[in-house]
Parts: structure tokens; C-alpha cells; sequence
């Protein structure tokens, strides 16, 4: 198999204006002929589906939520880039993109990555005639902030809520297609199988998840934009409900899955509490503009602080180990996410860790409130502060809030060309769900830009250029691909109620975590590598024998809905691992232990592994196959990432 | 803490409910709500029974997902507080806790404690939106927006479209809902062409999915768990009559 990129020629800042003018159109009369559907209806999904039913196309899009407003884009605070240069404070859409790159550790396309950034202008000025609120000036233009990794201030945001008003915005895009007739929506429904006719994607088999009906729809192209799959690990920042089974049983189908080992860990979040805890909540990384993050200077105080023999008033300057302002001096707490969260690995490891568990550094904003006063504070960090408290009981306001590392986005995903299809003709894949813009990491407030810019610019454009070759006709529900497709799915319900095992559905998709975390988290070798590999394949070898699922298909079932998903997150964790394992080298979210420098910094093999790793399945269990695409570096020089 | 938890079993829509009292021991203070669910549910399966539904999502207050009417309050006995982020801290050992679904017969009962609140959706689809296609807009900065205006749109905007606003009118009343779309886009130059007709149609399918009326006591706002004050229904009440004064529409 080769993978061809389709990256079109010529200069970097010219190829996507050449494309859109080479792409096919297809005539506004014939496009009420051709049927499009999109599962998934966060920031990419949403914006997708609108976006195509405004050009006329015939759109189904479906969620497992109630409503598409609740896809967990909906839960991202901080912000959304955008290469304005407002501020007149030297961006431009070659920085923003220097900045991706960079801050992706060289792993992701250049001509992707560049469009982002070009596409980014057209992102803000859309959502702004939507009615989205972004914080403004006293003067009535866009307010800016500055997000970890950038030293420009490019970020614009809606208090800590970004990601609800440009979900809200998106959906309602969206809501007024479906009043149109133009968009049909299908909440509470869930992809179970994708149906490929002549090697091309040709439809979905569903699950509705009120009737437990199984259900075919047919169409001429599939756009997966069903988010990331960080839930692997289960204890994350992602909703409860995100799950990669739509992306894992497309990949069953043939789509290669690039990447998987690069999961981000994100340096702000509220400490576990314990065994009983169900998620992770993130912080703002926004709260590093102000926030100083440290712990005591030795691990002595630090004890003496865990065990309650003195309070942190009581830690006076020179016992305060400001660690990341004091070996970053230019980024300072500004760092980006996988420097941030690895030191706060390094701290607690060496036991200076905060918090009753010790697996915690402080995030203080006593100087900041001091300069800027109690209120100025509370106007930009208000919410996040009352969250906080909320979950901790704490007040931040008069005392260091208390932040660890957890698990929050995946730059891994299914393979794309430059026109966002996958290996599979005729299926797409955007936003999360896809690998292709971030990198081994990703900047902050670059995740939104990523899915609209996917959904509103990219696909609308490239979608049709693979419609414009294709014949009006549709496959009928009623041929024997979606037959099949639909036993096999039904098949596949029947054992895992029929299992009527011991253990629960939570206790096996708990056990998958924490093998995830202790040796596919934060820090990787190849020792913990090969142990996760040997206890993933027992551990779903346990759940197929003794796995709990109660109740039956014909009815909401949540159990027999989580169970689908943990059977597949147990496949693909092995590929996560499979795939960590192969990369000897270390580049952002993926740190190799034997592959550091002596600071402890990520130690890159440019010369052997500047490649996306993409994966064939070859079925479960099996080995699957490696297939490499090269990346070609030609407008940024490969250098050894430094921020201090 | 132990508890009793008297929980509201329904089998769907069609199907007579009634309340299952269950107790729970061993809940620690800092479990959320919805984490004491959990431990519930994983002991009910574990004895082959089957666990109760319930929506939830991000868990982290935003994606407006999660309901419950606990001890008769929506979202429980603290205020500006979605379900998922109350914590059992709030409660004593030895509570009796009631749990329901939200009550309104525009929110039928799918399964226990799941209710169908895509009537918002259909609400929405009426003309909560600003009509401008992707593309072709002007640059974000030709839109000036004061502050004063662009913070007040935003109190609006935050409604996460939960539903405790209609769980806790004794009308089932949407009206703190649509007043906050309403309100959002009537305050923005953006929103306000279509601001006539976005009034009207909004309130006609307010009307159409069977919500009850407002008397304006305002149970809806002190339980709203984001704040959304009562001001965006007297705002509603002006846009609507000022509408309806002058609108092409004139019905």
C-alpha cells in the first residue's frame, strides 16, 4: 500500500489557493443529488454538516448525545487561535504555523499545518457573524490572550467557556439547515459499523439508542468527526461518553490508523481524589498567564506540608521551587504542555509533590492578585476559580490551587490525505478524529481552530472533488454489504449479553486505564511496553469470557453502550502501545524513557522516525502492519525544540 | 456516609413508574452526585440487577446533559450547581435522598431518570440562529461590539440548555430558555435583522412542544445552575410585544 498524501505542488503559501481552484466542483443543481453523512456533531462535525447542507447537499448527521450541542468541544475553555495579528504584536499566519510545527515536535504536515494557520482568519470572522460573544475591548474590537507554547498574543476567547460558544455557534449553523430540511438529524444514534461496497465507503450501520433498533443508511460519503479516544485511559478530561468505536471500526474496515501512541497529556488539571473517581477536570491553560506554578524546594517540606505540619503560608520564598520559571526562563510557565506536565512528573517523582497523594504541584496566583488586584483576577478566571472549589473545596483565591497532569487530547487518529479522506475512498475523517495537523503535540487553543477549520474550510471544498467522479446512485440499504454489516453487529450485541460474566463493564475499562497510565502515559520504556501489550491481550481475553452486560438490546441500554465501547478501546490500547513501542525515539506526548537528553528533554531521531506511522489491521490479535509516510520538511528547519 | 436513596424507576415511555428505595453505604464526601450513582449502579449489576439510567456527560458542568430532581430541587440542594458537580459533601450521613426525573410533559420519560429534551432542539431550529452561510463574512473586527454589551450577550449565551429551569417551574414553562437565545441575539448588531421574527417563531414552538406559561415567580432562575437571570424574560416579554406591534407578521 502507498499512502499518498495528494499534498499539492508548488510553494507552501500557494498550495491550498492552487487546490481549491483544481479540486472539481459539482454543479448547485446536482447537488441536492448526492447524500452526505456525518457522525459526530462537536466543533468539526457540527460545522461539517452545516457547512455541506448550506452548499446543497442532502446531509445526515447523527450523535450519541441527545443533542448535537453537547459534544464535549462544548467543554473546551480557553481559547481559539487565529493568525489576526490584532495586537500588532508580530504574527502572522507563517508564525502561527511555525509555532504548530514547532510545538508539534516536527510529527505533523507542513501543507496541513500551514493551512490551518491560513484558514484560521476565516475561523473568527464567521463565528463573530454567527453571534458568538468573544471577550472584547472597551472599544468594541476583539479582546487577545497569550496560550502556552506562543509568545505572540493571538488567542481569542469567550471567558473560560470558548469552546461552548463556538460549539453553540456551530450548532446553530447547523439547527437552521435541519429547519431548512437540508440537514437530518439523528441524536441519540450511534455508528456501529462502517459499510464499504467496492472498496469505497458507502454508508454507516446504527444503533438507535432509545429503541436499540439497528439501522443502515446509506450515502455517497462518510465524514467520521467523532473525536479523540482518550478515554482508553478512562480516568481523562474527555466526556464520559467519548469513545472511539465509530474510528476503531472504520479502521476494522480497512482505514489505517496513524499515530496512536500520541496521547496529550495536559499539565492543568484537578488532582484525583480517589478510587471512586469517575473523570478528570481540567483547569484553563489560560491560568498559566497568570498562575505561577511550584512546589517546595525540597521533599522534606514537602512532607512536612502533605502531612499537615505546616500550611503553605507558611513556605516562605526561598523554600519555593518556581521550577519551570526557573529552567524555561523565556516561556516561563508558558511552556507548552508536554514540557509542563513531564516537569510536574519530574517534581513529584522526586517527592515534592503537594496534596494528600503527593501527585500534585501548586498553581499560585497570590502575585498575581497582588498586582492586578482581587477583581481583575475574577473577571478573567472567575469561573474557572468557582469550578475549582466546587470539585475541591478549596479556595483559590487564598490558596494555591492544586494541578497534576492527566489525560486530555489525542494528536493520533485515522490516516487522512491532504483532502482530509482516509485510505478508505469516499470516508473522511476531521478534527480530533483525524491525525494530521498537531504533531506528537499540540499547542493550546489549537484544537478548535483544527475542528473548524476542517468543517467550515476544508471539507466543503474537498468533499465535492471526490463527488464531482461520482455517479448520483446510491447503494441501497438492502445490499448485502449492509446486510452483512448489520449481522455483524448484531452478532456482536448478542455475545456481550450473553456473556453474563462476573466483572463489570467499569471494573474491565478501569483495569485497561491503568495499564494505560502506568506504562503508556506519561512516560514510557520498552520493558513497561511489553508487559501492557501481554496484559491488554489477557485482560480483553477476560472480558470476552466474563464481562457483565445486563438487560437486552431492545431498549436503552447504557451498559450494553458502554460495553461496545470498551471492547473496542481494549483493541486499540494495544495499538497504542504496539505503536509506542516501535517509535525509539521521544517527541512531545510520546516520551521514551531511554531516549532523553541529560536535561531530561525529549531526545528526537529525525534521521529514522520523521515519519507518521500508519497502521493496517490485520485483525484482532494479529500483528498489525506498518505502513510509513515520510514527512518532507522543506519551509521549516528541523530543530531540537527549546523554550528556555 | 450511608444513605437511602428512593430512585425512579421507569421501564420507558410507556410504562407506569414508581420510586425503589436502595441503600448505599460507604460514600465518600468528595464522590460527586453522580459518582454515588456509580457505585450504585456497579453494586447493582454485580447482584445481576439492572442499573439505573441516567444522563450525564462531561461531568465538569458544561455540556448541560446531566438533570435529576433531587429532594425536589433540580440539580439539587445547591444553587448555580449542575448535578454533576454537586458533591456528596452536601449531604449527611444517614440522608434520605430522593431522585426523579425532570417533571414536564414536554419532557417525556425515556428510561428512569431519562428524559427526551430535544423539544429545545426543535426550539432552537425555529430561529435561534444568525442566517449568514460559511464564508464571505466580514472581518471579525468591522462588527464593533461595546463591552458592556458583548459581557451582557454573553450571560445569556452560558445557558447549557439542562432543562432545570422548565423541572423547576410549576408551569413547565421554557421561557428562561428561549429568553436567553432571545436575548443573546437581540442584544448583537448581529443578530438583530431576523430579531422580529426570531421572537416569534421561537415563542410559537415554545407553544407548539406543550410548555406551560409564565408567571414570572421565578423558580427557573434561582434554579438555574449558570445564573441566567430573570432580566432575559422581561427582555423576551419586550421583544415579543414589540414584535408583534410591528412585525410583517401580524397574525
Amino acid at each position: 500500500m502507498i499512502l499518498d498524501s495528494k499534498i499539492p505542488e508548488g510553494p507552501l503559501a500557494q498550495k491550498w489557493d492552487k487546490h481549491k481552484f483544481d479540486v472539481k466542483l459539482v454543479n448547485p443543481a446536482n447537488k441536492r443529488k448526492y447524500e452526505i453523512i456525518v457522525v459526530g456533531t462537536g466543533l468539526a462535525g457540527a460545522s461539517a454538516a452545516a457547512t455541506l447542507g448550506e452548499l446543497g447537499y442532502n446531509v445526515k448527521a447523527f450523535c450519541f448525545q441527545d443533542s448535537p450541542r453537547r459534544a464535549h468541544s462544548i467543554a473546551a475553555q480557553g481559547g481559539i487561535n487565529a493568525a489576526k495579528n490584532y495586537q500588532n504584536d508580530g504574527d502572522s499566519v507563517f508564525r502561527l504555523f511555525y509555532d504548530t510545527i514547532k510545538g508539534g515536535d516536527y510529527r505533523s504536515r507542513e501543507a496541513n499545518t500551514y493551512r490551518l494557520a491560513q484558514v484560521s482568519v476565516d475561523i473568527i470572522d464567521q463565528c463573530v457573524a454567527q453571534g458568538v460573544p468573544f471577550a472584547r475591548e472597551y472599544g468594541g474590537l476583539l479582546a487577545n490572550r497569550s496560550f502556552g507554547g506562543a509568545q505572540v498574543s493571538r488567542t481569542f476567547y469567550a471567558r473560560g467557556q470558548t469552546g461552548q460558544q463556538l460549539l453553540l455557534g456551530a450548532y446553530s449553523a447547523l439547527n437552521r439547515q435541519i429547519a431548512y430540511g437540508k440537514v437530518k438529524m439523528f441524536p441519540r444514534t450511534e455508528m456501529l459499523d462502517l459499510v464499504v461496497v467496492d472498496g469505497q465507503a458507502r454508508g454507516i450501520v446504527v444503533r438507535n439508542l432509545i429503541t436499540g433498533a439497528i439501522e443502515s443508511h446509506s450515502a455517497h460519503a462518510v465524514v467520521l468527526a467523532t473525536g479523540g479516544y482518550g478515554n482508553v485511559f478512562f480516568l481523562s478530561t474527555n466526556a464520559m461518553g467519548s469513545n472511539a468505536t465509530a474510528a476503531w471500526r472504520a479502521h476494522k474496515k480497512g482505514a489505517l490508523f496513524a499515530n496512536p501512541c500520541y496521547t496529550q497529556i495536559h499539565p492543568t488539571c484537578i488532582p484525583v481524589s480517589g478510587e471512586h473517581q469517575s473523570k478528570l477536570t481540567l483547569m484553563s491553560e489560560s491560568l498559566r498567564n497568570d498562575g505561577r506554578v511550584w512546589v517546595p524546594k525540597t521533599a522534606e517540606i514537602a512532607q512536612r506540608l502533605r502531612k499537615g505540619e505546616i500550611k503553605v503560608s507558611d513556605i516562605p520564598e526561598a523554600d519555593r521551587d518556581y521550577y519551570l520559571e526557573r529552567k524555561y526562563p523565556a516561556f516561563g510557565n508558558l511552556v507548552p504542555r508536554d514540557v509542563a506536565s513531564r516537569n510536574a512528573k519530574l517534581v513529584c517523582d522526586e517527592g515534592r509533590g503537594v496534596g494528600a497523594s503527593g501527585l500534585a504541584v501548586f498553581l499560585d496566583f497570590a502575585e498575581a492578585i497582588n498586582r492586578d488586584g482581587l477583581a481583575t483576577i475574577s473577571a478573567k478566571y472567575g469561573n474557572l476559580f468557582e469550578m475549582y472549589e466546587k470539585i475541591t473545596d478549596e479556595n483559590p483565591y487564598e490558596r494555591p490551587m492544586r494541578i497534576y497532569p492527566a489525560v486530555h487530547y489525542t494528536m493520533g487518529g485515522l490516516w487522512v490525505d491532504y483532502n482530509l479522506m482516509t485510505n478508505v475512498p469516499g470516508l473522511y475523517a476531521t478534527g480530533e478524529c483525524n491525525f494530521s495537523d498537531h504533531g506528537a503535540n499540540r499547542l493550546g487553543a489549537s484544537a478548535l481552530m483544527q475542528g473548524l477549520a476542517d468543517g467550515y474550510f476544508v471539507i466543503p471544498y474537498t468533499i465535492g472533488d471526490y463527488l464531482a467522479r461520482m455517479p448520483y446512485t446510491k447503494v441501497p440499504t438492502d445490499h448485502p454489504a449492509f446486510k452483512e454489516a448489520e449481522q455483524a453487529v448484531i452478532a456482536k450485541n448478542n455475545q456481550l449479553l450473553s456473556i453474563q460474566g462476573t466483572r463489570t463493564v467499569d471494573e474491565f475499562h478501569k483495569a485497561l486505564g491503568h495499564i494505560m497510565w502506568e506504562n503508556c502515559g506519561m512516560a514510557r520504556n520498552a520493558e513497561g511496553l511489553t508487559y501492557a501489550r501481554q496484559a491488554i491481550r489477557q485482560l480483553r481475553e477476560e472480558f470476552w469470557r466474563d464481562v457483565k452486560v445486563t438487560g437486552v438490546n431492545e431498549e436503552l441500554n447504557q451498559t450494553l453502550e458502554k460495553a461496545n465501547r470498551v471492547a473496542d478501546f481494549l483493541e486499540l490500547g494495544e495499538l497504542m502501545v504496539e505503536d509506542a513501542l516501535h517509535r525509539n525515539e521521544s517527541c512531545g506526548g510520546h516520551f521514551r524513557e531511554e531516549y532523553q537528553t541529560p536535561e531530561n528533554e525529549a531526545l528526537r531521531d529525525d534521521e529514522n522516525f520523521a515519519y507518521v506511522a500508519a497502521w493496517e489491521f490485520t485483525g484482532v490479535g494479529n500483528e498489525p502492519v506498518l505502513h510509513k509516510e515520510e514527512l518532507k520538511f522543506e519551509n521549516v528547519k528541523l530543530t531540537q525544540r527549546s523554550y528556555k | 456516609m450511608d444513605l437511602t436513596l428512593k430512585v425512579w424507576r421507569q421501564k420507558d415511555r410507556n410504562s407506569a413508574g414508581q420510586l425503589v428505595t436502595y441503600p448505599v453505604k460507604g460514600i465518600s464526601p468528595d464522590m460527586s452526585f453522580l459518582e454515588m450513582l456509580d457505585v450504585l449502579n456497579e453494586d447493582l449489576l454485580r447482584s445481576g440487577q439492572e442499573p439505573i439510567a441516567f444522563d450525564h456527560d462531561c461531568r465538569e458542568g458544561i455540556c448541560g446533559m446531566c438533570s435529576l430532581f433531587i429532594n425536589g430541587r433540580a440539580h439539587g440542594p445547591e444553587r448555580g450547581t449542575t448535578t454533576c458537580q454537586l458533591h456528596m459533601r452536601h449531604f449527611n450521613d444517614g440522608d434520605t435522598i430522593t431522585i426523579e426525573p425532570w417533571r414536564a410533559a414536554a419532557f417525556p420519560v425515556h428510561k428512569d431518570l431519562v428524559v427526551d429534551r430535544s423539544a429545545f432542539d426543535r426550539i432552537q431550529q425555529a430561529g435561534g440562529y444568525v442566517s449568514v452561510n460559511t464564508g464571505g463574512v466580514p472581518d471579525a473586527n468591522e462588527i464593533l461590539i461595546p463591552k458592556t454589551i458583548a459581557d451582557k450577550a454573553f450571560d445569556a449565551a452560558t445557558c447549557i440548555q439542562c432543562g432545570a429551569c422548565v423541572a423547576a417551574c410549576k408551569n413547565a414553562s421554557a421561557m428562561l430558555f428561549v429568553s436567553a437565545k432571545v436575548s443573546q441575539l437581540a442584544m448583537l448588531p448581529q443578530g438583530k435583522v431576523e430579531r422580529q421574527t426570531r421572537v416569534e417563531n421561537m415563542v410559537a414552538q415554545m407553544d407548539i412542544e406543550g410548555f406551560g406559561s409564565c408567571t414570572t415567580i421565578g423558580s427557573c432562575a434561582a434554579e438555574c445552575p449558570v445564573g441566567i437571570s430573570l432580566e432575559n424574560i422581561a427582555m423576551l416579554r419586550r421583544e415579543y410585544i414589540s414584535a408583534k406591534a410591528t412585525s410583517e407578521h401580524l397574525a
